[in-house]
């Protein structure tokens, strides 16, 4: 098993995506197939874009076994008030400025689900929000 | 462990020359190079053959595999093709026609440049990028060096690249075409290929396009731009125009950054530059380049004009090309045969073979062993000093614990780690130096005064 932790600063767009293209690289030099890897990159991007567009900070833990890739997003920050609404696709309550930036485009989530095995998602408003995202590796 | 025999490169060390300085070790976009045993040792599935290593080089110690104009003798026709930016070297007072004149002087029976008919390729690219459905930009694979790049690092890629070959092949079919016209026989020709750089070379000894190439024999630009320059000034000129009927503003840039797009109507991008091809490579791996139909990209800056066996100035060579350029006609000006361009025949000849990736295993083809192989680095590099000095015969510190991780190094080649460990007494000095010096040869330790910049500096 081995861990990979990173800190996210809510707001922080410019270094957005530093912790799914460390991912990338560490599954690349692992020699795990392409397409696994695509998907994978995608749901954590995605993940790591919500904490950076809507909480104030967050973690990111990735545990990876030769059998499955686990990643916890936990943040600090708004939560989310309905979650069956936020799993619809162009449902967003991104910020104008954030929309502007290119991002809030409402398919983060959808996009996630669609892209990894198992998908948790808890959270409690005003507190924040906890992702739980599981891709097995041994796909075969 | 990676096989080492399937990929044939064109880079030699002289190992009399070589000081093991780690100038090509620290450059090298793929690290690819290391110091072992005294010697500097290339690592054949990591190179790509950019020719950063020959670029960064002090003691001109890292020379290519070309072969030797003596080859040329063996045929009656001996035929040079030679690329725009070949011809780009030269000062403005020689013309094109006593290039020409001199090439023959120097032996050959015939001299054509490499870009042309390209009303083929051009034609042939655009085809392409029609056609594709795949949702996915089209890769150019002019370059070798971004062929064999994103054959072992962006392996998905490789399906992007558009198959067709190079320039090379187009002229010596068409080439070949003209002469049989006149009666020559095939197998009394020989094809020799002036090439800007050492990718080229690689791609014709061992190409990955396609099973055999046409081209007889590769041939470094230095020894024929020196025997040009010794006579070019007074020979009397020729008439060249049968040899270059059929270069036009697009054959004489296309080597040239942006040279692959900037006649074609779809939507093309172009980079230059091995780190910013990979930092590109990069995100198109990822999707993140959007709306793009054709993306272009060239291992050196400035494209082919900054080949690293040419000895010009990058920029001078464009500018020359680009006002040499406004003097041909357009690829598409030329006359048409029942509404194709001329010898769209040949595009059968130019079809390539899809690539296959070629993964590289860094830490071995085992997922279990390599997650192990990989931790193992991961708490090795807490104890190096992170400066990426080179002086263990490895790029970067990364490098080294990533070597260490798979048995290829040891702790006390960090002289950091050597030193720490000389004063916690768990080395003897005596024989961390012996490890210093087994790494990096005996004469590595006496003084060198004819280095650059030292007392007695030469070249």
């Amino acid at each position: 098993m081995m861990t990979l932790h990173f800190h996210i600063e809510g707001g922080n767009f410019t270094n957005a995506g530093f912790a799914s293209s460390q991912v990338k690289k560490t599954l690349k030099q692992l020699n795990i197939d392409s397409g696994l890897i695509k998907k994978i990159v995608i749901a954590l991007y995605e993940g790591e874009v919500n904490i950076v567009a809507h909480a104030l900070k967050g973690e990111i833990v990735v545990e990876i076994s030769p059998e499955t890739i686990t990643m916890i997003l936990t943040d600090e920050g708004k939560g989310i008030d309905n979650i069956e609404l936020a799993m619809k696709e162009g449902f967003s309550t991104a910020s104008q400025k954030v929309r502007e930036m290119g991002f809030g485009a409402g398919m983060g989530l959808p996009n996630i689900k669609k892209n990894v095995d198992q998908l948790f998602i808890e959270s409690t408003v005003g507190v924040g929000t906890k992702l739980t995202m599981i891709k097995q590796l041994d796909h075969a | 462990m990676p096989d080492h025999t399937s990929f044939h490169h064109a880079l030699i060390v002289d190992h009399d020359q070589c000081i093991r300085c780690t100038h090509c070790v620290k450059v090298c976009p793929t690290e690819a190079i290391r110091i072992e045993n005294g010697l500097v040792s290339i690592r054949e599935d990591r190179c790509v053959d950019c020719g950063e290593c020959v670029r960064a080089c002090p003691q001109k110690a890292i020379d290519i595999d070309h072969d030797d104009l003596a080859l040329i003798e063996h045929y009656k026709y001996r035929v040079v093709l030679f690329p725009a930016v070949f011809l780009g070297q030269f000062p403005e007072r020689i013309t094109e026609d006593q290039i020409y004149a001199a090439l023959l002087k120097i032996g050959f029976t015939h001299a054509y440049e490499v870009e042309q008919p390209i009303g083929v390729l051009k034609n042939l690219i655009a085809q392409k990028v029609k056609q594709n459905r795949t949702g996915n930009p089209i890769i150019s694979s002019f370059c070798p060096s971004v062929v064999r790049l994103i054959q072992i690092r962006y392996p998905s890629l490789c399906e992007s690249l558009a198959p067709v070959k190079a320039p090379h092949d187009l002229v010596a079919h068409y080439v070949l075409e003209q002469l049989s016209a006149e009666g020559i026989q095939a197998d009394e020709v020989g094809f020799f290929y002036i090439t800007p750089c050492v990718a080229k070379i690689t791609a014709v000894k061992t190409p990955v396009i396609e099973k055999k190439s046409i081209i007889t024999g590769v041939i470094s630009p230095r020894p024929i731009y020196n025997k040009i320059m010794a006579i070019a000034d007074n020979i009397e000129p020729i008439d060249s125009m049968a040899m270059r009927r059929e270069l036009t503003k697009e054959g004489i840039q296309w080597s040239l950054t942006n040279g692959e797009t900037w006649w074609q109507r779809s939507k093309t991008m172009s980079v230059d530059g091995i780190h910013n091809t990979i930092n590109f490579l990069e995100r198109l791996e990822n999707d993140q380049v959007n709306d793009v139909d054709f993306v272009e990209l060239r291992a050196c800056d400035r494209g082919c004009a900054a080949g690293v066996l040419l000895s010009q100035n990058r920029f001078l060579t464009v500018e020359r090309l680009k006002r040499r350029a406004r003097l041909y006609p357009n690829a598409d000006n030329k006359l048409m045969v029942d509404g194709k361009p001329p010898f769209h025949h040949l595009e059968s000849k130019l079809i390539a073979n899809p690539v296959e990736p070629r993964q590289l295993f860094r830490f071995g083809n085992d997922l279990q062993k390599s997650m192990e192989r990989m931790q193992r680095a991961r708490n090795i590099l807490c104890h190096l000093p992170g400066i990426d000095c080179a002086a263990c015969g490895a790029p970067t510190c990364e490098a080294l614990a990533e070597d260490m991780a798979n048995g290829l190094a040891k702790m006390t080649d960090c002289v950091f780690i050597s030193q720490l460990w000389q004063k916690e007494g768990k080395i003897a000095p005596l024989k961390a130096f012996d490890r210093m010096e087994k790494k990096w040869g005996i004469k590595r330790f006496d003084p060198d005064c004819h280095k650059k910049g030292a007392k007695n500096e030469s070249n």
